[in-house]
């Protein structure tokens, strides 16, 4: 394995999150019932015409800022021709030799390495629609219809350099690139219902030649997972051929996901010729200098330069602030707690710890969570402050998940604030010393244990309220 | 004279008169249709009920003494490509013999705002690809001067229902003559707009960047009103053009005293028939009498039109068409057993002959490996065409050519040879490519059939051509002379 090295290019489509679609105004919502998101222009009716949705320029011009890219002052649209029954038009309205923004990158980290990947351009387009088979597959259907919903929701395609050398770049250049989109809020980069998807070009060659083998097309993975997987079979497979002493043919395959194997879906004879031209129903277009500005203005801190600043600025380790700016809702909530509350250390635990446990528990994402970071804020700083323990936090935490109210109106409903009423106190401690004669015993002959056993009793008597500290110093003054 | 002989201004004076209703005035084009259809065949379908339903209601608005819009009442047809809400759209093809849209075309509303009534779709070259209506599905439409003769095309159905009084006006498009020819072989008004000015949606395309909506009428008064309902911006349309609309009746009969006047040597050319060349030279004699100054000049890339034309509009069509599969709407092959026999079938039985010709054409210049010798090459020529009438208006006012090279010709004459039928478009062909307006008035008869001239001014100059064609038309009588049809 060891003495080949492969040559990996990405090619993303990333759904743009507009209102509505890039040539009318339908809805882009997902799913709905079938043909229901649909218009005589997206249908592509003869004699209607497309007009250019300018917030799909935004979006499309911000997330090449976002990736480094220099922005085209002069683009236009092509048509894309090729038939297929999703297509409505059978030309696809794409942009050919004048995309939106070219040239860009992304620096990405793998084991420790930081490592520019080359971004040749990102350029707009309209998605199609879906066949829906009556069978389980294509070709064990009767009959296939058409569902229009998603034809023309906005793309932006953004295609890579061959820089890739391996599935884990792969998949860390992917995970950056769709935290890079989220985080410039042109987005929702969601795989599972497509609006993220990728392909793949891939060869092989002996370690350390510069000469590019044949390549292979991959489709259809819709997960990272499937990606490095994908891409680790198809080296593997590419390597074997070569080693029996063949040769790889330039192909389109496709990662089946259930087999774990990518398949033959076509061979480049078989490639379409796409005739593209400039698609002469839409004016070029002209990107104004005072526009670009306030568009790159609006652009957010992005997660590589938020990472450092979690590092360097508030001290973070590492693998926190990577964990915490993976997405940006995370980082967001993180920030606004650090805000209320400025031991970043102990919000970083919280935010790791209880709240991503409680979020993966109950299959929720972080935007939908109930808990307010101010009232993150608020419960460290009752901790602090000795209201209630740490142990008693958890719990009100957890309370505060679910419901969305308040430490402070959990802690009063609940009746959980601790006890740190010396008197009070005490009183507790000598009941719990005259019924445990044995331990207290074994304290007095310096067994440093039991005295942690006598605490827990006396925790357990005021259900957790009692202040901890306090507990155990009473303890020692009566026994030592 | 008969209603039907009148154009829309005189029946739009009778009917604040109250000397005729609405009503009447669309029954009697009923009967005039009903009377000549048969020789002249320019309707593809007719829509009685709902033209009678809504001059109804435009006698109705009469009766209640409210305000009338320009066209309320005025019969008029529409070219079987624009798109008609709930009425059959079937561009002369098999294709859509069934298609019924379910939107209309903006120039639809816009007439529907100015109550014209529309007495239904007319004739044309199937998907406008032709100079004669022979290419129709449903049968050729007749000159109403000859009925041996074609009436032109592609717009040959708009041409002749309005020479044989079968329509007040009718819409038709023009995507390298296909309204100025027909309108000079049928003896009528015909202008096709600067590009941008009228609005496509709703026009089923052939090339994209050369199609425009533009009128057919009796005379140029006609024409300027039509036209004022029909232009102007469309946010449907992102190539329609955010420019204010004049007033085109106030510029009418504006002087045209020392406006000058281009001749292009080379759209003179070889093959331009005696009659022909007759007629626009007493034509030009004339505009020289009302005081405008005539001069011979040079178009240097004129020669070229017609290949580069026959470069790009097939490229554009050959796109505009994929739509035409069989999957959502139009015509399908029922036999077909998988998705790329359906297509095959489907295409191959729905589009007549010169459709293909033209989508193979176009598939092979914009392939890979003959993209730049053809399509690109193609667009560099246009860009030198448009720059020859830069030049050209930098010293002129309006460029004056004969409409067609000859009278109509008989029907089968062209169909053998296509070249022949190509060259048809010689003179009209480069208004399309440089986007700029165009109009073909009567100049002149020869063997009982019209003669036309062709006026070219530059972009969004409507009232220049429109007031130059005025006062030709003032002068001379040949918008007045009709076509002496059988009837019954």
């Amino acid at each position: 394995m060891s003495e080949y090295e492969a040559v990996i290019g990405l090619e993303v489509h990333a759904e743009l999150k507009t209102k509505t679609k890039i040539f009318c105004s339908c809805p882009t919502t997902f799913g709905g019932a079938p043909n229901t998101h649909v218009c005589p222009i997206c249908l592509g009716l003869p004699g209607t015409l497309p007009v250019f949705n300018k917030k799909v320029l935004e979006y499309a011009v911000k997330a090449g800022l976002a990736l480094n890219c220099s922005i085209n002052s002069y683009s236009k649209f092509d048509r894309k021709n090729y038939y297929y029954p999703d297509l409505a038009k059978n030309f696809q309205t794409s942009q050919y030799d004048l995309p939106i923004a070219k040239d860009g990158y992304l620096d990405i980290e793998v084991a420790g390495q930081t490592k520019r990947i080359r971004i040749n351009r990102v350029h707009m387009e309209e998605d199609a629609g879906k066949l829906v088979h009556s069978g389980d597959t294509i070709s064990s259907s009767s009959s296939s219809l058409v569902d229009y919903n998603r034809a023309g929701v906005p793309l932006i395609e953004i295609v890579s350099e061959p820089d890739l050398s391996s599935p884990e770049e792969a998949k860390a250049y992917m995970e950056l690139l769709k935290s890079v989109l989220e985080y410039t809020g042109v987005s929702d980069c969601k795989m599972e219902e497509g609006s993220l998807r990728c392909d793949a070009n891939i060869s092989i060659r002996p370690k350390g030649s510069t000469k590019l083998g044949t390549k292979t097309e991959i489709k259809n993975m819709n997960s990272f997972k499937a990606l490095q997987k994908a891409l680790e079979y198809e080296i593997g497979r590419q390597i074997q051929v070569i080693e029996e002493g063949g040769r790889i043919i330039q192909e389109t395959r496709s990662w089946d996901e259930a087999l774990g194997i990518t398949v033959s879906m076509r061979s480049k004879e078989e490639a379409h010729d796409y005739r593209y031209f400039p698609e002469p129903d839409l004016a070029p277009i002209l990107i104004d200098e005072e526009w670009l500005e306030t568009i790159k203005k609006s652009i957010p801190e992005l997660p590589q330069a938020r990472k450092k600043r979690l590092v360097e600025d508030l001290g973070l380790p590492s693998y926190d602030a990577e964990v915490i700016t993976s997405s940006k809702s995370l980082a967001d909530f993180f920030d606004a707690a650090v805000k209320e509350y400025s031991d970043a250390k102990t919000v970083a635990n919280w935010v790791m710890g209880e709240l991503l446990r409680l979020l993966n528990a109950n299959n929720q994402s972080i935007d939908e969570t109930l808990i307010r970071p101010e009232n993150l804020a608020e419960l460290l700083k009752l901790i602090d402050k000795g209201t209630i323990s740490g142990k008693i936090a958890k719990q009100v935490f957890e309370e505060m998940f679910t419901t969305g109210k308040t430490p402070d109106t959990i802690i009063k409903e609940q009746g959980l604030i601790q006890i740190s009423d010396e008197s009070a106190i005490l009183t507790i401690v000598d009941q719990v010393i005259e019924a445990n004669p044995k331990s207290v015993e074994d304290v007095k002959n310096g067994k440093e244990k039991a005295i942690g056993f006598l605490v827990g009793q006396v925790m357990k008597a005021t259900k957790g309220k009692a202040n901890p500290g306090l507990v155990n110093k009473l303890l020692r003054d009566r026994l030592i | 004279m008969q209603l039907y002989e009148k154009t829309a201004y005189e029946l739009r004076e009778l009917l604040l008169k109250k000397e005729i209703s609405a009503v009447e005035l669309t029954n009697s084009f009923i009967e005039r249709i009903e009377s000549v259809e048969q020789d002249v065949g320019s309707y593809v379908t007719l829509t009685k009920d709902k033209a009678l339903e809504k001059a109804k209601q435009v006698d109705e608005k009469i009766a209640r003494g409210e305000e009338l819009p320009p066209l309320a009442g005025i019969p008029m047809g529409l070219k079987d490509n624009i798109s008609t809400l709930g009425v059959r759209t079937t561009c002369s093809s098999k294709m859509l013999e069934n298609y019924i849209p379910p939107y209309d075309a903006t120039v639809v509303e816009k007439l529907d705002e100015a109550e014209a009534v529309m007495l239904g779709k007319l004739n044309m070259d199937e998907f406008a690809m032709g100079s004669s209506t022979e290419t129709s599905y449903f049968g050729p439409t007749k000159n109403p001067w000859d009925i041996r003769a074609v009436p032109g095309g592609s717009s040959g159905g708009p041409a002749a229902a309005v020479a044989a009084g079968e329509a007040v006006f009718a819409l038709g498009s023009d995507t390298g003559g296909s309204i100025r020819q027909p309108a000079s072989f049928c003896g009528v008004v015909g202008l096709k707009p600067t590009y941008g000015l009228v609005s496509r949606y709703g026009l089923l395309a052939y090339a994209s960047s050369l199609d425009q909506i533009g009128t057919f009428t009796k005379d140029v008064t006609d024409c300027a009103l039509v036209l004022q309902q029909i232009a102007g911006y469309d946010p449907k349309d992102s190539t329609s053009v955010s420019k204010e609309v004049p007033n085109y009746l106030d510029v009418l009969k504006k002087d045209i005293k020392g406006l000058r006047i281009g001749v292009p040597k080379e759209l003179f050319a070889a093959g331009l028939s005696q009659d022909v060349e007759k007629a626009v030279k007493e034509a030009i004699a004339k505009y020289e009498e009302l005081g405008a100054t005539v001069e011979e000049m040079s178009m240097p890339h004129a020669m070229y039109a017609l290949p580069v034309y026959y470069v790009i509009g097939p490229a554009e069509c050959s796109s505009n068409f994929a739509r035409f599969d069989g999957v959502r709407y139009g015509y399908r092959n029922k036999d077909a057993e998988d998705l790329v026999s359906m297509y095959i079938k489907t295409r191959s039985e729905g589009f007549g002959a010169e459709v293909k010709r033209r989508i193979m054409v176009g598939t092979y210049v914009l392939s890979s490996g003959c993209y730049e010798a053809y399509y690109l090459k193609a667009l560099k020529v246009r860009t030198l065409i448009k720059q020859d009438y830069e030049r050209a208006f930098e010293n002129y006012d309006l460029l004056l050519t004969p409409t067609t090279t000859s009278i109509a010709f008989k029907f089968g004459e062209k169909t053998d040879n296509l070249i022949s039928m190509y060259l048809n478009d010689v003179c009209t062909v480069t208004a399309n490519l440089a986007g700029v307006p165009a109009i073909s008035i009567p100049c002149g008869f020869s063997k009982g059939l019209p003669i036309g001239l062709q006026l070219i001014a530059k972009p969004f100059a409507e009232s220049t051509l429109l007031s130059a064609a005025y006062a030709f038309e003032s002068c001379t009588d040949y918008h007045q002379k009709r076509p002496q049809l059988g009837g019954k």
